[in-house]
């Protein structure tokens, strides 16, 4: 890709970044971390690809490694953060 | 599939993302922002497995992608690991767990950093390789730093910054030798100059979180959260996957966002939190502690005391989240306002081990959101409070952070309890908090301290409360 564009691409996100948590009450910043954590957890994705094209033993043994630790991130990330909503959810059920 | 389709698959998971940062922002929609999240993730994982990348020279490879059992049985191991482990932690575990996804996440960039380098050999343009010494570098230290911090939080070594004579010379030997390592790899591109790298940072990243205080470790979990996010990213670039850069700069610039926000909310400038450990002083040994003298009381007097009193704030803390008391506390906090008290729960933003805790564990308990008075809002009202209860918080109630400049806590904003006219501790003993500091407050003549597990603490105090 054009280096421009991969440029161009990065400083937008982080813009976008910066902007969608601006304002966020302090009761969400756990979740909030929680939720971005489980995110970064798609590095997964990277340790497919590299798994996919592993030549050597040593390759694969450590693309491997990679993809379990990335798949606990991902999963187990975003189910702890749902766990920690649940939470908040509770109050509204009685309420009705 | 054509890689114009993968592509645009990506900007889809991407947008998710966008989306799902969003949604946690504001707590109507956080769950679904949540949901959001792990939706774009399923499709930016799904889609690879339909996606051969072509060679360089335009052939393109064939489906299914290779080691297909080795990545699908990898990927059914770490299920298996991350789930039950999410699905059973405790509340009160919550945020190690949490440091130690962020700390197999960094993990996980910096071995696909490490693989790519090694499978492109000489190929690899300076600039991939650049991005794959950043990745391995930090990938490397928000592993080896969340273990730390997952080690402080779960106790198994001392919350209390770790300062050793002259640990800011090695601290800063470590950063230049990794800085210099980095350099080597980039110049003469080899295995073992990349493995020595990534050893240095791994230790750079113990030596990084060790003089942190325990009271600071959640803005550091945040910070090495946000150092994760911008690992991905650089391997998107090496691994050049668009989706992948958005991912990670979205995490990395919005962690670093919430990072200062955490950061404010405990009135720590950030440079303040990561480096003030480099000029700590050990603090000094309080051997005197125990022999002063605090007003205990029973169950009876502080039943008495709340029975009386006109206006009472329930001040929680990580206490209350051990002890598993929500439901207690809930239950003391009825009783009281159907005798007609006043009752309020003053919420310090930071109290608990993670922002947000107290409120995640009441709102569990189903207390009503209008009783939930936050910092700025309950603090002028302590002087018009009859009795303020702390329930097994120290540091955030410490008026030694207004009090004594230098203390580890020094700046951060406080409940200023010590205004109310009765402050009643449920403590479990005369240890310190979180942040090792004394806290002068407990031998007030208006404090009275009831000392125990805090759940049957606040079942006996319900009980005599309904004998009176």
């Amino acid at each position: 890709m054009e280096p421009i564009a991969i440029i161009s691409i990065f400083v937008l996100a982080v813009f976008v970044g910066f902007e969608v948590v601006s304002k966020v009450s302090s009761t969400l910043h756990t979740p909030l971390m929680s939720g971005a954590n489980a995110i970064h957890g798609v590095i997964l994705v990277g340790a497919i690809i590299v798994a996919s094209h592993s030549k050597t033993n040593l390759e694969l043994g450590l693309s491997v490694a990679a993809i379990i630790l990335a798949t606990i991130n991902m999963i187990g990330g975003f189910v702890v953060t749902d766990r920690m909503l649940e939470m908040f959810k509770g109050k509204k059920k009685e309420a009705k | 599939m054509s890689t114009f389709v993968y592509d645009l698959i990506g900007l889809s998971a991407g947008i998710c993302f966008v989306l799902a940062l969003k949604g946690l922002s504001s707590p109507k929609s956080a769950r679904r922002g949540n949901l959001i999240g792990a939706l774009g993730a399923t499709i930016a994982t799904v889609v690879i497995f339909f996606y051969a990348k072509p060679e360089s020279d335009g052939t393109p490879t064939s489906l299914p992608i290779d080691n297909l059992g080795w990545i699908l049985g990898a990927m059914a191991v770490g299920t298996l690991i991350g789930v039950p482990a999410a699905k059973k932690v405790q509340m009160t575990q919550m945020p190690q767990l949490v440091a130690l996804f962020n700390g197999v996440g960094g993990g996980a960039a910096a071995l696909v950093a490490i693989v790519e380098y090694l499978s492109l050999g000489t190929d690899a343009t300076t600039a991939v390789v650049i991005a794959t010494v950043f990745t391995v570098v930090v990938g490397c230290v928000s592993f080896s730093g969340s273990i730390v911090t997952f080690m402080k939080l779960q106790e198994l070594m001392t919350t209390r910054p770790v300062v050793f004579p002259g640990g800011r010379f090695v601290i800063a030997g470590t950063l230049v030798a990794v800085l210099a390592v980095s350099g080597w790899v980039v110049v003469a591109l080899g295995t073992t100059p990349l493995l020595i790298l990534a050893a240095l940072s791994l230790l750079f990243g113990i030596l990084f979180v060790l003089p942190v205080g325990g009271a600071d470790v959640p803005i550091v979990i945040s910070l090495l959260n946000a150092f994760t996010g911008l690992t991905v990213a650089a391997s998107g670039y090496v691994l050049d996957s668009t989706m992948l850069i958005i991912a990670g700069t979205l995490v990395g610039a919005s962690g670093t966002i919430l990072t200062r926000m955490m950061a404010e909310a405990m009135g720590r400038s950030l440079f303040g939190t990561l480096f003030g450990a480099f000029t700590a002083k050990p603090q000094e040994a309080s051997g005197a502690a125990e022999e002063r003298p605090v007003r205990s009381g029973s169950p009876d007097d502080v039943a008495i005391l709340l029975n009386y009193a006109r206006r009472v704030v329930i001040v929680p803390g990580f206490g209350l989240a051990v002890a598993q008391a929500q439901h207690t506390v809930r239950e003391l906090a009825d009783l009281l306002i159907a005798k007609g008290i006043d009752v309020a729960y003053g919420i310090h933003p930071v109290a608990g081990r993670m922002p947000g805790h107290m409120n995640v564990l009441l709102a569990e308990a189903n207390v009503p959101y209008e009783q939930l008075a936050e910092m700025d809002e309950v603090n002028p009202t302590f002087g018009q409070t009859d009795v303020a209860i702390v329930i097994g918080a120290n540091d955030v109630v410490n008026p030694a952070a207004e009090t004594t400049p230098g203390c580890p806590i020094y700046g951060m904003p406080i409940l200023q309890v010590s205004n109310a006219a009765n402050v009643i501790f449920l403590k479990r003993s005369m240890r310190p908090g979180f942040a090792g500091i004394e806290n002068e407050l407990l031998y007030d003549p208006k404090t009275m301290l009831l000392f125990g597990d805090a759940k049957a603490s606040l079942t006996k105090v319900v009980s005599a409360l309904k004998g009176l």
